[in-house]
């Protein structure tokens, strides 16, 4: 690292008074004017619309605000109150949380599978490898699109090939617990990043270790628990944590195919309302913006809670190369 | 993950690759164990059984916007009938508007997030300054929150400016850079010897071409990897045009497609005119699978380059 190495500990005054010097070097003057954009775009679109979305969560800021028909008026934790009592509040994230508790491992298991299979079979990896990360550059709103085309109950791809092999397959667009099954097989279809990511881990696992344990004369599976396994532990973490904010957002293909003027013909289903979707929609279709605001607060400690768990349980798990612990 | 594999990447390659980190920990290079040849055709089988799953529907999609409408889930993949829809999709809607948006918008953002990021993550590559080290934690602090506790404020932000239902609010957060961008191209940029640098200023270079004239040479198997990833997350984007665009001529693509769904999917009245959505989702999806055939590497190893930060 190139930052300033010094042994004192810091809050030393040796250090403080290095620190204040630097100030009068020309160095650190150009660094700030190098920074500024960022600086810039973190007050005016970060850290100022993060207080004003606190300050909004605690008034009642809607349309007639907008409009300037009325003035907006502070009603302190009026918002998050109506929260708790919200039932589509409650049914959003029970939605969300059960999308991300099948899409996380699903999506993880079969990247890992994938991967592992294309290490095995050299030159010719590389071409699935491609085609496995097809989805993967597929916009969300064609991916929605294509789940409505090919997960149609009476005329989609999905059941007449299920009819083939004499499975009656389910209407997955409108029976409402088949909702979100079909959106986590959308999801876990574009697996290629995560797998992407694996095979470079995949790669990093010394060979030697490998070679040592059939030595020993370790199962292919002891060998896969104990070296493979805790040897990509950093990118199996990091995929879980990435995946698990992303699916706790999820909001695209669930907007596109169920919301809108309605593709299903019929009301849309409370099977796909997931959360970020019905904040927007207070957001932007009913212009709750007050309430909309506290529901992005509490999207924020969700994620907050949900990935300090996941980094202090990781601890236990995650082995780096190369660390101290 | 601080063992990557150097070298699997070439000269073309990304990240850390080109040049070692000092703490990079060498190990030897995966090798593939041997497998026998019935092994191996058993896996070659497996692949070739996946590969279906993952390309059946993307040629499913592309038949099925050749072929009237009636014949739309007849499941052929060769249609029974050929019928040119795509200028009815011309027709119908602005798509030709909507497509070259979407590109003015894709690269314009990319171009000017790749700049602004990158001259962010020199300053905190090579520079020492006081806070340093606190204001990269909050650039990376930056990452972990959700866009929804910015994005009613920063509506109405440009609300206030008068630039709702224009498309200075798509692109103009460009120019502040992206934390995620920042921290891949300082990684980079910490993996160029800080000599380089330093014989640039010798050479009487002041900082600011000292950037731009060595830096920015050095660094562009990363930019690369910037300028596309920006123009895929722009290509995918629904929820800003959803926000800010009200004019249909201002549209990107995704929200032209979802209109074109909304008006013309079996929810918006009548039968469902599924081969005009078909052919529109061809026209959104193909330009990205172009970009990816023609810059595969730069996606493959951008995304690899993110797992290793661990």
């Amino acid at each position: 690292m190139a930052t300033v190495t010094s042994n004192e500990a810091p809050g030393s005054p040796r250090r403080a008074r290095r620190w204040l010097t630097g100030f009068r070097e020309r160095e650190t003057w150009v660094a700030y004017a190098f920074i500024l954009p960022w600086a810039f775009g973190f007050l005016a679109l970060t850290l100022g619309p993060m207080i004003a979305s606190f300050y909004f969560s605690l008034t009642d800021y809607g349309v007639q605000q907008i409009a300037g028909f009325e003035s907006t008026s502070y009603i302190g934790a009026e918002n998050y109150s109506n929260l708790l009592d919200d039932p589509r509040i409650s049914l959003a994230l029970k939605n969300t949380f059960t999308f991300t508790v099948m899409m996380v491992p699903g999506t993880m298991i079969v990247a890992l599978a994938l991967a592992m299979i294309l290490l095995r079979v050299g030159r010719s990896g590389d071409f699935f490898r491609t085609i496995f990360y097809l989805p993967q550059i597929t916009p969300p709103v064609a991916a929605a699109i294509l789940l409505l085309l090919l997960f149609n109950g009476q005329v989609g791809a999905i059941n007449r090939g299920l009819d083939l092999i004499g499975i009656q397959g389910p209407f997955w667009l409108t029976d409402p617990s088949w909702i979100k099954p079909s959106l986590v097989i959308l999801s876990v279809w574009s697996v290629g990043g995560t797998m992407v990511i694996y095979l470079a881990a995949l790669r990093g696992v010394p060979q030697q270790l490998y070679e040592a344990a059939a030595m020993d004369g370790a199962s292919p599976f002891r060998r896969f628990r104990n070296i493979t396994l805790p040897m990509i532990s950093p990118a199996l973490f990091f995929t879980f944590i990435v995946l698990t904010i992303a699916g706790l957002q999820a909001f695209t293909e669930a907007y596109v195919a169920f919301f809108g003027a309605g593709q299903t013909g019929a009301e849309a289903p409370d099977a796909a309302l997931f959360y970020a979707v019905y904040l927007f929609r207070q957001a932007f279709e009913f212009f709750e913006m007050g309430y909309a605001s506290a529901m992005a607060w509490l999207l924020f400690a969700i994620i907050m809670v949900v990935t300090i768990v996941n980094v202090v349980v990781s601890r236990r798990f995650v082995f780096y190369q190369g660390a101290q612990k | 993950m601080s063992a990557g594999a150097p070298s699997q990447l070439g000269p073309a390659g990304t990240g850390a690759g080109s040049v070692p980190l000092p703490q990079v920990v060498r190990t030897a290079r995966w090798r593939r164990p041997k497998l026998g040849h019935f092994k191996r055709a058993i896996f070659i089988a497996v692949l070739l059984a996946l590969t279906l799953l993952f390309v059946y529907p993307f040629l499913w999609l592309v038949s099925a916007s050749f072929k009237p409408q009636g014949d739309v889930f007849d499941n052929r993949l060769i249609p029974r009938e050929w019928v040119w829809n795509y200028d009815r999709v011309f027709e119908i809607a602005p798509v030709a508007r909507w497509l070259f948006n979407t590109i003015w918008i894709a690269s314009l953002g990319a171009l000017l997030v790749t700049l602004s990021s990158a001259l962010v993550a020199f300053a905190f590559a090579y520079f020492r300054f006081p806070g340093k080290n606190f204001l990269f934690a909050l650039v990376l602090g930056t990452m972990m929150l959700p866009g929804a506790v910015t994005m009613i404020p920063t509506y109405l932000i440009w609300n206030e400016l008068g630039l709702v239902n224009t498309q200075y609010p798509l692109w103009v957060p460009n120019l502040f850079g992206s934390a995620f961008y920042i921290f891949l191209l300082r990684q980079f940029f910490l993996g160029i010897p800080r000599d380089l640098f330093e014989a640039a200023r010798i050479d009487g270079d002041n900082y600011f071409s000292m950037f731009w004239r060595m830096a920015l040479p050095l660094a562009k198997p990363a930019l690369i990897v910037t300028f596309i990833f920006e123009i895929q997350a722009k290509w995918f984007d629904l929820l800003s045009p959803l926000i800010y665009l009200r004019d249909q001529a201002l549209f990107t693509l995704p929200l032209g497609l979802k209109t074109i769904l909304d008006s013309f999917g079996a929810g918006g009245g009548g039968e469902g005119e599924y081969h005009i959505i078909i052919a529109a989702t061809v026209i959104l999806a193909a330009p990205m699978i172009i970009i990816f055939a023609v810059f595969q590497r730069a996606f493959l190893e951008g995304i690899a380059t993110q797992g290793r930060k661990g």
